[in-house]
């Protein structure tokens, strides 16, 4: 059985001075729910650089692609018709369209990759493990074997951070 | 993100904030009932939005012989207002994309109204084209798809069609960026409801964001890579917009300087109507203490550098009209300054030039009302500047006996003012239903010590 011990802080220095402490000491934290974005949390927590923008930029290729092929499929190989003697395959008059189809493709496909990543989409119930969490609370929430979990180790870290609140779960609750 | 801020720098919210109170103020505003002064405002939108849709109606039943054109001027109002307000929608995604990267702070507390403002304009440029169809129940055929005409496709080779993609991607990505960054706030709202039917809307539109880490992290690098994608999107736009003239082969249109002008004049526009519109919305929900007079100070630059370039636009344009030795673009340009339209060419001139100059003053950008009038003005000017271009490069031609004169219709007139109120309508009701200051932005850049400390 896992046992969840919710810290509060009440501001983000607190925060993110515990989370590192609690990182060094070898606690396993499951995650943090903040208001807004800490900067220097994801350093403290141990996060690794976002892939998306790996994404974004495959997202952008396949627009390109799309474009490109797509506007010389159409103009020169499916129906070619004679506007103005315009030659079939007109290039540089399909940038404009190409550049808004890469645009397009990345925008959208980066914000649906981050939308399935992290599971928020329309009709999902949060999960919530300490209230005002999206209003003036900072709580970071450690996650352990029930047997293995060292509570007056975690107890002192949370009261020399300053912390406002702490108190333990078990996962069935 | 290091703190490098001087103490002597004003603060980017008065009234000495905490965490709570700017959840408190900015989500209260939903729970109060309304001031006079939005119901007058929303009162006046929604009759201009009414005569709008019955001049509209009429004009699709009837057609669009309802309009002033004529064999000569085969293009004016319609094309005039589309363009404006496609120019109105840059500044939006100026504010919340350009101003990101450079990591202007102060860009927190209107960036969220300045994108709706944004996609409510684009919406309005969208209904022009549409409407000006004549058969606007055939809008679809503008996209490339498999038919039973052929396959009978667009052609690409058309600055019209590259406008259907320009302006879609724009509204599609300005709005995915707008809702994305609405998000946690709509949790917040979420999360304060007191009512059932409040909570479950709430709940349905914030998608179950809980406030996790992770999921910040991530969305942080989206939210900096959709700044980076639109911030060359908007330039984009404007310059595809500035090809449906820039690459016909009319005098006054046919020129190489069109799209840095467009760019230049959509921003200067744009940043205009947002004053125009923010100056409302603090007025009628007493929001003053997040939207200060350091934010408005500091759009009236904006306007002053961007009015800038614009004048310097116009001045080329002559410039080049007498350099090129071109007898027909110089008597675009003569006839433009001296002929007929000469009293529209002025007010342009007046509204677009002058206006600028006076927020140099600092005692005029910080009284409200004044800067309330002059973004007024520039707006009158920015769309006769569109109406100049387009009316008097094409009124008298290269043959004098088909000259003629272009008088708006009623129709024409109440359509444009219709599009007014669709603008205000959707403004009014989006500052009264929905967070109309990003919580979570404004509350980052304040970095507070703790829950009773000031930030600053």
């Amino acid at each position: 059985m896992k046992k969840y011990f919710i810290v509060s802080f009440d501001n983000e220095y607190d925060l993110v001075e515990a989370t590192q402490e609690f990182k060094d000491k070898g606690f396993t934290i499951m995650d943090a729910f903040t208001p807004y974005a800490v900067h220097g949390l994801d350093k403290a927590m141990g996060l690794k650089p976002s892939r998306l923008g790996k994404i974004c930029f495959g997202f952008a290729l396949l627009g390109l692609a799309i474009g490109l092929y797509g506007q010389y499929w159409i103009s020169a190989v499916n129906w070619p018709i004679n506007i103005g003697g315009k030659p079939w395959n007109s290039m540089p008059g399909f940038m404009p369209i190409a550049f808004e189809t890469t645009v397009l493709f990345a925008g959208l496909g980066t914000v649906f990759t981050l939308l399935w990543r992290t599971g928020v989409l329309p009709g999902r119930k949060p999960k919530i493990y300490a209230p005002n969490v999206t209003d003036d609370s900072f709580v970071l929430v450690l996650t352990e074997e029930l047997s293995s979990f060292n509570s007056e180790a975690a107890e002192a870290i949370s009261s020399q951070h300053r912390a406002v609140e702490w108190q333990e779960k078990l996962e069935s609750e | 993100m290091g703190s490098h801020e001087t103490s002597i720098r004003e603060p980017l919210v008065h009234g000495n904030k905490n965490l709570k109170t700017i959840t408190d103020d900015v989500v209260g505003i939903m729970d109060k009932k309304p001031t006079g002064l939005w119901w007058t405002g929303f009162l006046i939108a929604a009759s201009a939005l009414t005569l709008g849709i019955v001049a509209v109606s009429y004009q699709i039943m009837t057609g669009i012989g309802t309009w002033g054109l004529n064999k000569t001027v085969g293009w004016a109002f319609d094309i005039t207002n589309f363009v404006f307000w496609v120019g109105i929608g840059h500044a939006g995604t100026l504010i919340s994309a350009i101003l990101f990267l450079f990591r202007q702070k102060w860009r927190t507390s209107i960036n969220r109204s300045a994108e709706a403002m944004t996609i409510f304009a684009v919406i309005c440029a969208g209904l022009f084209p549409i409407i000006h169809m004549g058969r606007p129940w055939m809008a679809y055929w503008m996209f490339p798809y498999p038919n039973a005409r052929g396959p009978l496709w667009i052609n690409f080779r058309s600055p019209l069609a590259w406008d259907v993609f320009a302006i879609g991607t724009y509204l599609i990505i300005s709005a995915v960026f707008w809702y994305i960054g609405m998000i946690p706030d709509l949790a917040t709202v979420r999360d304060r409801a007191k009512t059932k039917i409040k909570k479950a809307i709430f709940g349905f539109m914030s998608f179950g964001w809980s406030g996790s880490f992770r999921t910040w992290h991530r969305y942080e690098t989206v939210y900096g890579l959709l700044a980076g994608l639109a911030a060359p999107l908007v330039v984009s736009v404007h310059t595809i917009v500035s090809f449906d003239f820039a690459t016909s082969a009319i005098p006054g249109w046919h020129t190489t300087t069109f799209p840095p002008y467009f760019v230049a004049g959509a921003v200067f526009s744009g940043f205009a109507m947002v004053l125009t519109l923010l100056l409302i919305a603090r007025k009628a929900m007493r929001l003053e203490e997040y939207i200060t007079v350091k934010h408005v100070e500091n759009m009236t630059k904006v306007i002053i550098l961007t009015g800038g370039i614009v004048t310097l636009s116009y001045a080329t344009e002559f410039f080049m009209a007498w350099y090129s030795g071109n007898g027909y673009e110089q008597f675009v340009f003569l006839n433009r300054a001296m002929g007929p339209f000469a009293w529209a060419y002025w007010i342009m001139v007046g509204c677009n030039l002058l206006t600028p100059q006076f927020f140099w003053f600092k005692k005029i950008r910080t009284n409200m009302l004044m800067v309330f009038i002059l973004s007024i003005f520039i707006n009158i000017g920015m769309w006769f500047e569109r109406f100049v271009i387009i009316v008097t490069s094409l009124h008298r031609d290269f043959l004098p006996s088909a000259w003629a004169m272009y008088t708006p219709s009623y129709v024409e007139i109440a359509t444009l003012i219709g599009s007014f109120g669709l603008f205000f309508t959707l403004f009014m009701l989006f500052i009264r239903y929905m967070p109309i200051i990003s919580i979570g932005e404004v509350k980052n850049v304040l970095q507070f010590k703790g829950r009773s400390g000031g930030g600053k």
